[in-house]
């Protein structure tokens, strides 16, 4: 069994234009010390697919489908049971470490009280602890740094705090929202780094979620490309790198400004991020799609194994031999 | 190169603010931060310039100072002959018709209660009162064919666009007047990748269409590398390396921009995971008390007992490169 399933996760908002489909079918299993990363732009679902199975959707929103950790439904829980699980079992890391500390709180009472709930310390074992867990994320001067409020720390250090207060309890799945998007580039490449030594000592099962393809190639074994609540493609991220199959996979690839490479133009994907409240029938890219077809705006299609390649699934009604021509063409 | 005027000449340029300190009783001096600290460059017409740097390094600071939004405390800003420092407010008026602004949030920047129409043609209507309203209308419907929004929009107001379009917006109230320089304050930072190239790619279109000169500001050297002819590094309001691209990218003299791109995320896995990333240990220092010597040498790997006591100045490493590290 594995340590986290997804089975046609779906999210809807009851809004005053009716309901909004943010996420639909999404389906995914990570086994222990696995890491997988959810790519998307905004809008695409990534962020309330996540925040579904923590229960942190917002008031109008209901999630349905499963989501079974240890084969116990996340969705299906009461908030008490949810509680036993969240923080300890599973925890989150969230995008802006400024606004998801409590500013009246230390460090030291923020982190404490979750060892002391979860694992029935006293404080002064828990401050021991949560002390042992800032020197892990490298935090200089752990033991006097710990009794300073959040304000007194740089971004880099909060969100290292918020990467320490996440594994307090020793998590088996550590889901990651866009940790370094809110950082510097050098900044991210330390939280980066840590993360990944962090997965080695402990074995953790990381869900990153990114809107950053970079982010995702050095860290992730498996990938999933999301976009306007639905997978485009899911498979191996070196499948995914070397030999994308979806369109707007592709177009990722061509739009990100990258070092490695030396043309002077980026291919831009023409169109703006898709309107939630209004999405098309079929395909959801079909709106900026250069391969769409009036068959792709009516139908919509399945996410099925991508012809030979059994290990990537993708959702598009071109079949993969055609877009390889289109891709050649576009790089001569 | 030398046989070109630079249109924009800065020279020196230092641009301080007074902080009070922490905890500090009223009557405690106050505090001098050096957002900018003696940052020279010049640039010629048709090119662009990045300036790249982490948060706090003083990059927006020295786009402001060259507008005179922060007015520098020090040095010189020369613009097409003439030093804007000593400028009255009339000549400043004058000098804005040529050098305009595009601002990191997109949304943020577009004043809410005005149409686009408005907002695109606000500058025609302060810099050219002459035009007549059908002639406002005219350039502005024509400016919006250019950057790629339909005219029908013109009556629409900002909350009704996404971020692209809104940037998009932006930049043609940035070139209604036809300007010569547009200083770019991290114009895609706050966008979707797809978007973010669309963006550049029209800058590069508009560039190359208008005769345009950029200061293009980023923290990124990925993003940087698609439209710069030269970039500039900065750290703590310092510059560190001003070479051209090629220069740069393919032998980077300065430490600090060998760790700046070594710290950005390859998307090809195999080259990712293989890859050397050099950490920088530690965080900004406090531009309050900078270090002495090179600013740099706290996070350096390669600082020496030199490094903190010798004047550190920009010195040319090669034709096509400065750096200011007294180790190359």
């Amino acid at each position: 069994m594995s340590l986290l399933q997804v089975k046609n996760l779906g999210v809807q908002f009851q809004t005053p234009d009716g309901y909004v489909y943010a996420v639909n079918g999404v389906n995914f299993e990570l086994e222990k010390g696995q890491t997988l990363g959810i790519v998307g732009e905004s809008g695409s679902g990534k962020s309330q697919s996540v925040l579904a199975m923590m229960g942190l959707l917002a008031k109008n929103g209901k999630a349905s489908g499963e989501a079974l950790y240890n084969g116990q439904n996340l969705l299906a829980m009461s908030p008490k049971q949810l509680n036993a699980i969240r923080g300890d079992r599973v925890s989150m890391i969230f995008q802006d470490p400024m606004t998801s500390l409590n500013p009246y709180l230390t460090v030291e009472r923020q982190m404490t009280e979750v060892l002391q709930l979860h694992k029935n310390m006293t404080r002064r074992e828990a401050k021991k602890r949560a002390i042992e867990l800032l020197e892990a994320v490298r935090i200089p001067e752990a033991a006097r740094r710990i009794d300073m409020y959040p304000h007194e720390f740089s971004g880099g250090m909060r969100q290292r705090v918020m990467i320490a207060m996440a594994l307090l309890c020793e998590p088996e799945v550590l889901i990651a929202d866009e940790p370094t998007t809110a950082l510097d580039v050098t900044v991210q490449a330390q939280i980066l780094s840590l993360l990944k030594d962090l997965q080695r000592d402990f074995g953790t099962a990381i869900v990153m979620i990114t809107h950053d393809l970079g982010v995702v190639a050095g860290l992730c074994e498996k990938v999933m490309v999301m976009y306007g609540g639905r997978v485009m493609e899911y498979g191996k991220s070196d499948d995914l790198f070397y030999r994308p199959t979806h369109p707007y996979t592709i177009g990722l690839l061509g739009a990100l400004p990258r070092l490695d490479h030396d043309g002077d133009t980026l291919v831009s994907i023409p169109g703006n991020p898709p309107n939630m409240a209004h999405m098309p029938k079929g395909c959801p890219f079909s709106e900026r799609c250069a391969h769409a077809t009036a068959h792709c705006v009516e139908v919509l299609p399945a996410l099925e194994a991508a012809g030979n390649q059994t290990s990537v699934l993708r959702a598009c009604h071109k079949p993969v031999a055609e877009l390889q021509i289109i891709k050649e063409k576009a790089h001569v | 190169m030398s046989e070109r005027q630079p249109i924009l000449s800065v020279r020196d340029v230092k641009v301080h603010f007074q902080v009070k300190s922490n905890n500090a009783w009223p009557w405690t001096p106050k505090k001098t931060l050096k957002a900018v600290d003696g940052v020279s460059f010049d640039l010629y017409a048709g090119e662009t310039l990045g300036v790249v740097g982490e948060s706090g390094c003083g990059k927006s600071t020295l786009a402001r100072a060259i507008l005179n939004l922060h007015p520098a405390k020090s040095g010189e800003i020369v613009w097409m002959g003439k030093d804007l420092r000593q400028g009255t407010d009339k000549d400043w008026l004058a000098v804005r018709k040529d050098i305009q602004m595009i601002f990191q949030d997109p949304l943020a920047s577009l004043n809410p209660r005005m149409n686009i129409g408005q907002i695109i043609g606000e500058p025609l209507r302060v810099h050219r009162p002459e035009l007549s309203g059908a002639e406002v209308d005219k350039r502005v419907r024509a400016m919006m064919a250019k950057v790629g929004l339909r005219e029908q929009m013109i009556n629409r107001y900002p909350h009704e666009f996404s971020g692209g379009q809104c940037q998009r917006i932006g930049i043609a109230r940035a070139l209604i007047l036809e300007p010569k320089l547009i200083i770019c304050d991290e114009p895609v930072s706050a966008l979707d990748v797809s978007i973010q190239a669309q963006i550049i790619n029209l800058l590069k279109e508009l560039q190359r269409e208008m005769g345009l000169a950029l200061i293009f500001i980023a923290h990124d050297l990925a993003v940087v590398k698609h439209i710069s002819d030269r970039i500039l590094v900065m750290y703590l309001g310092r510059e560190m390396e001003l070479a051209e691209k090629h220069a740069l990218y393919d032998a980077p003299s300065h430490p600090y921009t060998r760790a700046l791109l070594s710290a950005i995320p390859i998307p090809d896995p195999k080259l990712e995971k293989n890859k050397q990333i050099q950490i920088l240990q530690g965080d900004l220092p406090s531009p309050i008390n900078p270090p002495s010597g090179c600013v740099f040498r706290t996070r350096c790997p390669l600082a020496q007992e030199r490094c903190s006591k010798e004047e550190i100045v920009l010195h040319a490493v090669s034709d096509k490169s400065q750096s200011s590290c007294l180790l190359v």
